[in-house]
């Protein structure tokens, strides 16, 4: 059997002196799709940032189809084959939506380029000559999902791509994800959106206060009423 | 003021707003990449004019001096960002020691190499003379300096807009974390921004040195200058080094002209007025003043 896409062990990580993640135990098999939920300030984005190396972790292993990146710089970790993308988005706002594809370009025989990009998301393909910050929300998400696929990447990480999208959106962006699961990619999906992360996951795991604190299918997590009432209730 | 005594002092504003761009465009395009404030730009411009001086006295050619000056200084900031700088990635106050530590040894350095009496460059052969302008005489390299700013700003408008490196410094500018997660080296990226920016200081240095000469103070003059121009126009931005430099140059050409020693207040009246009313500098991104 292969080496899984991504395998965190025992992942500790601090701002300063906040002990901000704790433990954290995650995996990403071949071809699967996971989903990383939790409430605002539960470490999903710290466990995003030591694991892309924009944040060296003190202690534990980040390890990408068996290669062990642990405190790795970032363009390690993205040559590994690694795509994020990030909260926020961070789109390159003074550069051309073309020019955010292209400086992300990482040429693969059949792989994505600008024209499948533009295949998968039509409305950047009237877009591309307009600069990054005259798109709307949802472009941008759009154009920050195909900046990541430029890497033809291994495994793509997504940190809450439906923030501030509406509803409409998010439906698109979960057609999307879907999509790609069935390509095979895989992917690590944090959301805050109980209803996307049970839609894209094939597993999921609830993180509260830098650990995990429960992993399973949509259906377990769907049955086990106590996880979502302490750590997902609204 | 005559219509000609006028006329001329608008060249010699131009003209050192020419010098300011030149000078003011490597700080700035440190700071946007880097977010470092690079308080030794002062001494990198002092070392690259008597790095010039040498050359001429040598060589006897100016041009040569012109290109390698910048050279020198290049590798400087090749040699000084791996090996000192990059230690203290966001660290503020510990990158503004640090520069302000390696402008000391620099200029230390020079006053024991090259003496810390008033030395002067001569003009190159061929600028050395006066042309007749609107009914005085005007001297020919000042508007060689204005014509050589103009050009720097064109090529590197140029290499910004049309060039796989100007867009990765745009992006960088922007947001280098997320430029690294796409794959690039941010380190070599900082390191080759910062010796950018220390060969403009160094060219600058040499293309100031006929006009201004060289003596102790010129590293502190020019800094203070450089950071004026930067927070006037806006941080990171080339758009904010033209438009500082051209309103800074003659503001302070003027300011002299009119009020003699207090040409400095004029200066600060200015920055103080573009910080209260655009706070991101004219043609900037980034806050500096709440
Ligand atoms: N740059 C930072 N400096 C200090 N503390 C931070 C920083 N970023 C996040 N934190 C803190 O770390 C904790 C986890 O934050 P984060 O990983 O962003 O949570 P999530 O993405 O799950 O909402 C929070 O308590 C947050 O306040
Ligand atoms: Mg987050």
């Amino acid at each position: 059997m292969s080496a899984p896409a991504l395998e965190v062990q025992d992942l500790h990580a601090y701002y300063g002196e906040s002990h901000v993640l704790q433990g954290v135990d995650l995996v990403v098999r071949p071809g699967e799709a996971v989903a990383l939920i939790g409430r605002n300030g539960a470490g999903k984005t710290t466990t995003i940032s030591a694991i892309a190396g924009f944040l060296r972790p003190r202690q534990g292993t980040v390890r990408i189809n068996g290669r062990n990146l642990t405190g790795a710089p970032a363009h390690w970790v993205a040559r590994a084959g690694v795509a994020l993308v990030p909260q926020g988005r961070r789109i390159f706002g003074d550069l051309s939506v073309r020019e955010n594809l292209a400086i992300a370009g990482r040429p693969a025989a059949n792989g994505w380029d600008e024209a499948r990009v533009v295949e998968l998301f039509p409305s950047l393909g009237r877009r591309l000559g307009l600069r990054g910050d005259q798109l709307s929300g949802g472009e941008q998400q759009m154009l920050a999902v195909g900046r990541a696929l430029m890497r033809n990447p291994s495994l793509l990480l997504l940190d809450e791509p439906s923030e501030g999208l509406a509803p409409m959106l998010v439906e698109e962006v979960g057609e999307t994800l879907v999509r790609l699961r069935a390509t095979g990619l895989p992917l690590l999906l944090v959301e805050q959106n109980l209803g996307l992360a049970t839609r894209v996951g094939q597993r999921v795991h609830v993180m509260n206060k830098g650990t995990i604190v429960f992993t399973g299918t949509p259906v377990e997590l769907a049955a086990a009423r106590d996880v979502e009432a302490r750590y997902l209730g609204v | 003021m005559s219509p000609e005594l006028l006329f001329q002092q608008a060249l010699n504003g131009l003209s050192f707003g020419a010098l300011l761009f030149i000078l003011a465009a490597g700080l700035s395009l440190v700071f946007g990449m880097m977010d470092v404030v690079n308080l030794a730009h002062g001494a990198f411009y002092m070392l690259g004019a008597y790095v010039a001086l040498t050359v001429v006295q040598f060589t006897g050619s100016f041009w040569l001096a012109l290109a390698a000056a910048p050279v020198a200084l290049g590798a400087l900031g090749l040699a000084i960002e791996p090996l000192l700088l990059r230690h203290l990635r966001g660290r503020h106050l510990d990158q503004v020691l640090l520069t302000i530590g390696v402008s000391l040894v620099i200029v230390d350095q020079i006053g024991l190499i090259w003496g810390r009496e008033v030395r002067s460059l001569p003009f190159p052969p061929g600028l050395d003379g006066t042309v007749v302008l609107i009914g005085g005489v005007y001297p020919v390299y000042r508007l060689f300096v204005i014509a050589f700013g103009v050009a720097l700003a064109a090529v590197i408008a140029v290499i910004y807009r049309r060039t796989k490196l100007g867009m990765l410094i745009r992006a960088g500018v922007e947001d280098a974390e997320m430029l690294g997660a796409l794959g690039v080296n941010t380190d070599r990226l900082f390191a080759l921004t910062f010796a950018v920016g220390a060969a403009l200081a160094g060219l600058a240095g040499v293309i100031a040195a006929p006009v201004f000469g060289l003596q102790p103070g010129m590293d502190v003059d020019a800094l203070l200058y450089s950071l004026v121009v930067v927070v006037v126009g806006g941080l990171g931005t080339l758009g904010g080094a033209v438009a500082g430099s051209v309103l800074v140059g003659p503001v302070d050409t003027f300011g002299k002209v009119l009020f003699q020693e207090f040409a400095l207040a004029v200066i600060f009246a200015i920055v103080a007025l573009v910080l209260l009313f655009k706070p991101t500098g004219l043609l900037g991104r980034i806050r500096i003043a709440r």
